[in-house]
């Protein structure tokens, strides 16, 4: 039944984004061409990576407010790694990236784990204390186009199949954590954590620990964020993403993730990204300011919201319907 | 069909003079300021109040006796009018009055003073007594002053001197306890229900309570004392009531009714279905604990599990009996003792360990522990045994489906697919998922914690029956119950424990109930 109501959820969500496009596209002949759909996908990629990484922390019931910091300070620093020191190799400066995220994301979970933090408040505090640490490696200064190199810049734009680098990287960190997710210890426990925390307990599997590893998956896929931005953009400086942490938590919530953890879907937080992806970009071409879009945005939020509670209350109900039915009739063992 | 009383002599064979004793009427001389007569409760299932008479007297301790389950906590609430009765009528001075909820209780002076007081830390002593009913100033406005006043008057006539003004995270247990006294009577109560006050009470806190017990008796206050403690009650108590399966099965003076016979009227039940309990040659020691301590919980506790025993632990709610279960399969550390394991010492630090070492626990809330409810029946299944199941941390689907389809089988679970939520499942249907995911480990101990509460009767049967198809099976079982029936009918031996002390180890050919139940309350 819920597994039903998630495709359901799933198969709704394509359709209003289909049904966006399809508007959009008598407003505007030529929205809806291959090419300008593969440069929304493009645009949308670095939110559907940093949402799979928010959505991997909601699900063990915890929230990562510290995604947009994390982005900033790693982009930061490979930023200036890549102006200081232009002979190093990208592959280099991506495993730099990849390390600082992991590593942020990891302060992160320890806090949670071993301290027994509430995850709002951890990351409350990181997001401060990431992005300050940007300004304190830069010193306010930016990092400018001209100073980067073209590898370092052009890398995520190369076309390939159409689609920019950029775009196939989400694709394929979408394959990965599907994998992870789906075929793993680690995505069965993250699973089972926010789901019931006790009876996962009881099953053997270390909650603390599980958190742990979701927050280092979304610090790893915040701080490889981190360069893809600092190159899409070609700048970095303290502010980059301010505040993207939220857009992160909206693609989850309309995506159908439970803020009480234990449901989602790989499937869910990507729609639910190009969702975002998708009004962000149609709005200004039919003409709409982007306060109204900020609006429009919010309300999509709040009506997503209202249908998840919806859908928990029925679960509920059909729980305790049965609860009554079955201690009449069932034999328990 | 047999008599019960073939399989367990002792139990049954009440004397004539108690069944007579219970249903002759009992000579009054005073009027009772509350009488609750032929009240009934059902909850789906389960019958917890029969036909329940009652009645309380003024300036009278009555003390309401009975097992865990009896019915006493249901009468509770029926009184403090959070349960409305399915039939039967309460009065008070003689007049029929009707609790539809907790104010009109309050407004005819029925107050209770619960076992876990509900009571707020960060508030003062004076907000908590008066909260919901604080005096209030002309313009509508909280009198601070008059709470606060009040408040000192009111403790002062408990004989305390808590100032009023402290918040009440800063107070001792006891002083606690005198605030949630203090905030029962300043609702001006003449009918004070005790659940349990002494539980968490030191002897000599016990010694003041019961001054104020006896000054509230002064005052001519209808008491209701509620206690496992038999010398307490005959300490404080004037009347006795004892329930038993959620029937008043006797009632009474005090004064020269012996322990013996209380005792007797609590556990002399009738069995309603017989226990297939298999007798099984039992094999060599699997688990031997000794001297097993928690810091706060349990105390040297040792015994040793033999393959294809079903070893009971039986004792009062909070003896400490799920909590030696618990620190077994890792979820809290014992500060001392040691545990063997087919005679190798074993230390066991995570329920990963207790499964890996073949040790199981099947909690007693299933729902709350058991299951992930958003979870597929095969993942549900599958979960403590991932371990065997996945290859280098990943998972292989197949494998999962093949141990959730047998598990399935052999449980007969009734679901349109394996890959539904547990969620969707009916509560029985769940249970099962349950069970079938600690089978699936196959270990070579489990432990079932309460395993046939909220369980209907018929039910219970079949539960009974498989647990000892699986000690037949040689698997060794450690079974934590409260209900003496199960604990008589099914284990080869029983650990009674006592305020997180071992009060004995019993065979089963020297198993009765009144020699558990005096062992569990320290009776003597």
């Amino acid at each position: 039944m819920i597994r039903q109501l998630f495709k359901f959820r799933e198969m709704l969500l394509v359709i209003i984004i289909a049904i966006l496009l399809a508007v959009f596209s008598t407003r505007s002949p030529g929205f809806a061409t291959p090419g300008n759909l593969a440069n929304i996908f493009n645009d949308t990629s670095i939110l559907i990576i940093l949402a799979l990484g928010q959505m991997t922390v909601i699900l063990t019931k915890s929230i990562d407010l510290s995604v947009a910091a994390n982005v900033a300070f790693t982009g930061m620093a490979v930023g200036m790694l890549n102006a200081a020191h232009p002979e190093l190799p990208l592959v280099l400066i991506l495993i730099v990236a990849l390390c600082i995220g992991a590593v942020l994301g990891a302060i992160n979970g320890i806090f949670v784990w071993k301290l027994n933090i509430p995850s709002i408040v951890v990351t409350l505090g990181t997001l401060t204390i990431y992005r300050g640490m940007a300004f304190v490696l830069s010193g306010g200064a930016w990092v400018n186009a001209h100073q980067m190199t073209a590898p370092f810049l052009q890398t995520p734009r190369q076309l390939f199949l159409g689609l920019p680098i950029l775009g196939w990287t989400a694709i394929v960190i979408v394959a990965v954590m599907y994998l992870v997710m789906s075929r793993t210890f680690l995505g069965r426990a993250i699973y089972a954590s926010g789901g019931n925390p006790t009876a996962a307990v009881y099953a053997g599997i270390d909650v603390g620990r599980t958190r742990f590893f979701a927050f280092v998956i979304s610090g790893t896929l915040a701080g490889l964020c981190g360069y893809l931005w600092v190159s899409r953009y070609a700048v970095a400086y303290v502010d980059i993403a301010a505040g993207f942490e939220l857009d992160t938590v909206a693609a989850c919530v309309i995506g159908g993730i439970s803020t009480l953890g234990g449901i989602g879907s790989v499937a869910g937080a990507v729609l639910g990204a190009l969702f975002l992806g998708v009004t962000k970009n149609a709005l200004p071409v039919i003409n709409i300011s982007p306060f109204a879009q900020m609006a429009i945005s919010g309300s999509v939020i709040i009506a997503a919201v209202i249908f998840n509670a919806r859908q928990e209350r029925r679960r509920g109900r059909i729980i305790l319907r049965d609860r009554g039915a079955s201690e009449q009739i069932e034999v328990a063992a | 069909m047999t008599s019960p009383a073939d399989f367990l002599p002792g139990i049954f064979s009440l004397p004539v003079y108690l069944m007579n004793q219970i249903t002759l009427p009992e000579p009054m001389s005073e009027t009772p300021l509350l009488e609750m007569r032929g009240i009934s409760k059902s909850f789906p299932g389960v019958k917890a109040l029969n036909d329940v008479n009652i009645a309380l007297f003024p300036g009278r301790v009555t003390a309401l006796i009975g097992e865990n389950g009896a019915g006493k906590s249901t009468l509770v609430k029926i009184l403090t009018g959070i349960y409305e009765s399915d039939e039967g009528e309460v009065q008070v001075d003689g007049k029929p009055v009707v609790f539809a909820n907790a104010q009109d209780a309050i407004d005819f002076g029925v107050t209770a003073i619960h076992q876990e007081t509900v009571l707020f830390d960060e508030l003062s002593v004076a907000e908590n007594i008066f909260l919901g009913h604080a005096p209030k100033t002309r313009l509508g406005m909280v009198d601070w002053k008059a709470v606060n006043a009040r408040a000192l008057a009111l403790l002062h006539s408990l004989e305390s001197n808590i100032d009023p003004r402290v918040r009440l995270k800063d107070l001792s247990i006891a002083q606690r306890h005198l605030v949630a006294i203090a905030r029962a009577l300043s609702v001006d109560a003449r009918i004070v229900i005790m659940d349990e006050p002494t539980a968490a009470l030191s002897r000599k806190e016990v010694d003041d309570l019961f001054q104020i017990v006896k000054r509230l008796k002064a005052q001519g206050k209808a008491i209701l004392f509620i206690s496992h403690k038999f010398d307490e009650v005959y300490e404080i108590a004037d009347h006795y009531a004892v329930f038993r399966d959620g029937k008043a099965v006797g009632s009474g003076a005090l004064a020269g009714v012996g322990q013996d016979e209380i005792v007797k009227l609590m556990v002399g039940r009738s069995i309603e279905h017989a226990f297939p309990k298999v007798d099984i040659p039992l094999g060599e020691t699997v688990l031997s604990v000794e001297n097993y301590t928690h810091p706060t919980e349990f105390r040297d506790i040792s015994f040793a599990l033999r393959k294809g025993e079903i070893f009971g632990i039986y004792g009062l709610v909070g003896a400490g009996r799920s909590e030696i279960c618990q620190s077994l399969f890792g979820v809290t550390k014992p500060s001392g003792g040691t545990l063997q394991l087919d005679g190798n010492e074993i230390v066991i630090g995570s329920p990963s360990d207790a499964i890996k070492a073949g040790i199981v626990y099947v909690p007693e809330e299933r729902g709350r522990h058991g299951a992930v409810l958003q979870l597929p029946i095969y993942q549900n299944i599958s979960l403590p045994s991932l371990t065997r199941t996945s290859r280098s941390g990943f998972l292989r689907a197949a494998e999962e489906f093949a141990l959730a389809r047998k598990y399935a089988e052999r449980f007969d679970l009734r679901a349109a697919a394996l890959s539904v939520p547990v969620g969707t499942l009916s509560g029985g249907n769940q249970q099962k998922v349950v069970i079938g995911k600690w089978l699936a480990t196959q270990p070579k101990i489990l432990i079932l914690d309460e395993p046939t509460k909220g369980i209907d009767i018929g039910s219970k049967a079949a539960v009974h029956a498989f647990i000892s198809e699986l000690a037949g099976e040689g698997l060794s079982i450690i079974m934590v119950s409260s209900e003496l029936p199960e604990v008589l009918g099914m284990s080869d031996r029983v650990l009674v424990m006592r305020e997180g002390l071992s009060a004995g180890i019993f065979e089963r050919s020297h198993l009765n109930a009144e020699i558990l139940v005096r062992a569990a309350t320290g009776n003597a």
